[in-house]
């Protein structure tokens, strides 16, 4: 096996468990259950951005995603009473015919344009991108859009531990 | 000795490793080396592993004025493989409620993450599997894998034991892992790099016979403590061991775990706190540096194990010796004295640079601003720790339910 075909047939198994875990979210019943494969999803996308060589998203992605947003999600999840099974009911409603033209009308669209855009001729190796440039890159070029991120951060910790805070005695009455 | 011999011993498993993947043919020889890169990570930390637990039973006997085990084997030290061969023996009980899947998964997980992050730790010079430019991210990444696997156990078994353990450990480490990481930083701020073998690199070179380790600056030392405290909590040893509280929790996570499993969180638990201490050593004790210059001649694993094996030593002192915190306060800690703390030192770290360079590099330069920093330091310290002692209504306790 010449490395090309390795790393082909590494490709397809990682694709293989990203969409197997974006489908298994969707379909699952069981809500945790939903959130676990989605996470398998989120680690499938880690690995391909790590294959392709781009260290800093790939482990980013890690760190963010599995690390935070997942259990963001599951906590999410036990606080709000969703966590068992629900029962196999299919549910009714007019919005389900609407639901189904507007999936098939996006993936129309998503197919036509996949199939519209050229493929990029590879023109000789892949940059090597050191996690220095980006750092460097974020404090120079893009400085700004980061500090604004990060006031908004801010802003959004800050509404959260005033939405927690106890309320007044006087307010509780 | 002479220098050919120190540099033979210093890479002695490297060139051991060459030898190995040199029998085979060229095409498979990485493939050969990684196997055996990996083989000797899966065999090393386990076996510290089983050393480990002989030694905490024994010292935390010893601070409870008990012997701890002492029948099998000399001194008691065969006591792990008799314990390994009942684990493995043990009736593996799944609760008839539990969910399967997820329940026999989480442990995998767990182990799975913890070896992973071995993968860019240098043990000496050389010696380190993945040499990538982003390992410390890596570690760090990878670390939060084991919060979802804690999750996956807690609440698969199905029991509110271990529903709430999970709850808890899960809470505690996304706060702890805060610190952890600001704390972290200040390492790799001054190295400009997020290569574990780089930091260690700069930390290399002594003056006189004082070698140049991060923890003898004073944003060092801080970023040191607040690792070592944020690391305990974040690998749920004593004085954090809320999660797996016996006395409230019966075993918190891993209540529902029997058998092998159970043997599985247990080893994942001890090879967290053996990374986590690894990276401390990396990032703020030198990695495997020689302590002193005169001491160079010994080889660069021995010391980085030397220092792992102290660090073992510190946590199971610690736990022997503290109680364990109350959920309020733990919370409190990580929040309201840990953060800003150590975001304070990200600025003094930041300002040790500029008082650098503009102090120059002259004797009484240095002296200014190593007292400078640790001044600001302290003085926070002592301030927050005031302000907060404060804070807090201390009075005699009222059991609810023992009166």
């Amino acid at each position: 096996m010449s490395p090309a075909m390795i790393e082909g047939f590494l490709f397809g198994l990682i694709a293989v468990m990203t969409l197997a875990g974006a489908l298994a979210a969707a379909l699952l019943r069981n809500l945790v259950h939903c959130a676990l494969s989605l996470t398998v999803t989120f680690a499938g996308l880690a690995v391909l951005y790590l294959s392709l060589g781009a260290q800093f998203v790939g482990l980013s992605q890690i760190l963010v995603y599995i690390g935070a947003v997942a259990i963001l999600v599951v906590f999410a999840i036990l606080l709000t009473h969703g966590a068992g099974a629900l029962p196999h009911l299919f549910v009714a409603s007019s919005g389900w015919r609407t639901g189904w033209v507007a999936a098939v009308v996006v993936a129309f669209v998503f197919i036509g344009a996949l199939l519209r855009s050229p493929l990029p001729q590879s023109s000789g190796p892949v940059p090597q991108i050191a996690v220095r440039s980006i750092g460097q890159a974020l404090m120079g070029a893009y400085v700004l859009p980061l500090e604004i991120v990060a006031i908004l951060l801010t802003v959004a910790l800050i509404g959260a531990v005033i939405v927690a805070m106890p309320t007044e005695q006087g307010e509780s009455k | 000795m002479n220098p050919g011999m120190i540099t033979n011993l210093d890479q002695i498993f490297v060139i051991l490793q060459h030898r190995v993947a040199g029998l085979f043919p060229p095409l498979f020889q990485p493939l050969v080396a990684m196997i055996l890169g990996v083989l000797g990570i899966i065999a090393v930390f386990p076996g510290i592993f089983a050393l480990t637990t002989v030694l905490e039973r024994k010292g935390l006997g010893r601070m409870q004025n008990r012997l701890g085990p002492n029948r099998v084997g000399p001194f008691g030290f065969l006591q792990p493989i008799a314990d390994a061969i009942k684990s493995l023996t043990k009736e593996d009980i799944v609760p008839r409620t539990a969910d399967e899947i997820v329940h026999f998964l989480a442990p995998v997980v767990l182990v799975v993450a913890i070896f992973l992050g071995y993968a860019v730790l240098p043990v000496g010079r050389n010696m380190v599997l993945l040499n990538i430019d982003a390992g410390i991210l890596f570690f760090f990444a990878i670390g939060a894998t084991a919060e979802l696997s804690i999750f996956m156990a807690g609440w698969s078994s199905r029991n509110k034991y271990s529903l709430l353990g999970a709850m808890r450990a899960v809470a505690q480490m996304i706060s702890y892992e805060v610190p952890l990481l600001l704390s972290a930083v200040v390492a790799i701020m001054m190295t400009g790099s997020l290569a574990p073998t780089v930091i260690v690199q700069a930390q290399s070179g002594f003056t006189g016979i004082l070698p140049h380790w991060y923890v003898f600056t004073p944003w060092g030392f801080a970023g040191f403590a607040l690792f070592v405290v944020a690391a305990l909590a974040e690998t749920n040893r004593s004085p954090f061991d809320l999660p797996e509280g016996e006395s409230e929790l019966v075993a918190g996570y891993f209540t529902e775990y029997s058998g092998f499993k159970f043997a599985l969180f247990f080893l994942g638990e001890y090879l967290g706190m053996m990374s986590i201490a690894g990276y401390g050593i990396t990032l703020f004790l030198g990695g495997w540096g020689a302590p002193f210059s005169f001491l160079e001649f010994i080889p660069s694993w021995a010391w980085f194990f030397g220092k792992l094996f102290l660090a073992i030593c510190f946590f199971i002192w610690l736990r022997g010796t503290l109680p364990r915190l109350r959920q309020d306060q733990l919370m409190n800690f990580a929040w309201k004295f840990m953060l800003p703390l150590s975001l304070l030192n990200l600025g003094v770290a930041a300002s040790w640079r500029f008082l650098g360079e503009w102090l120059g590099t002259g004797l009484t330069g240095e002296i200014v601003r190593w007292l400078a920093c640790a001044a600001v330091l302290l003085l926070a310290y002592v301030l927050l720790a005031r302000v907060l002692l404060r804070r807090q209504k201390i009075s005699p306790r009222s059991y609810r339910y023992a009166d």
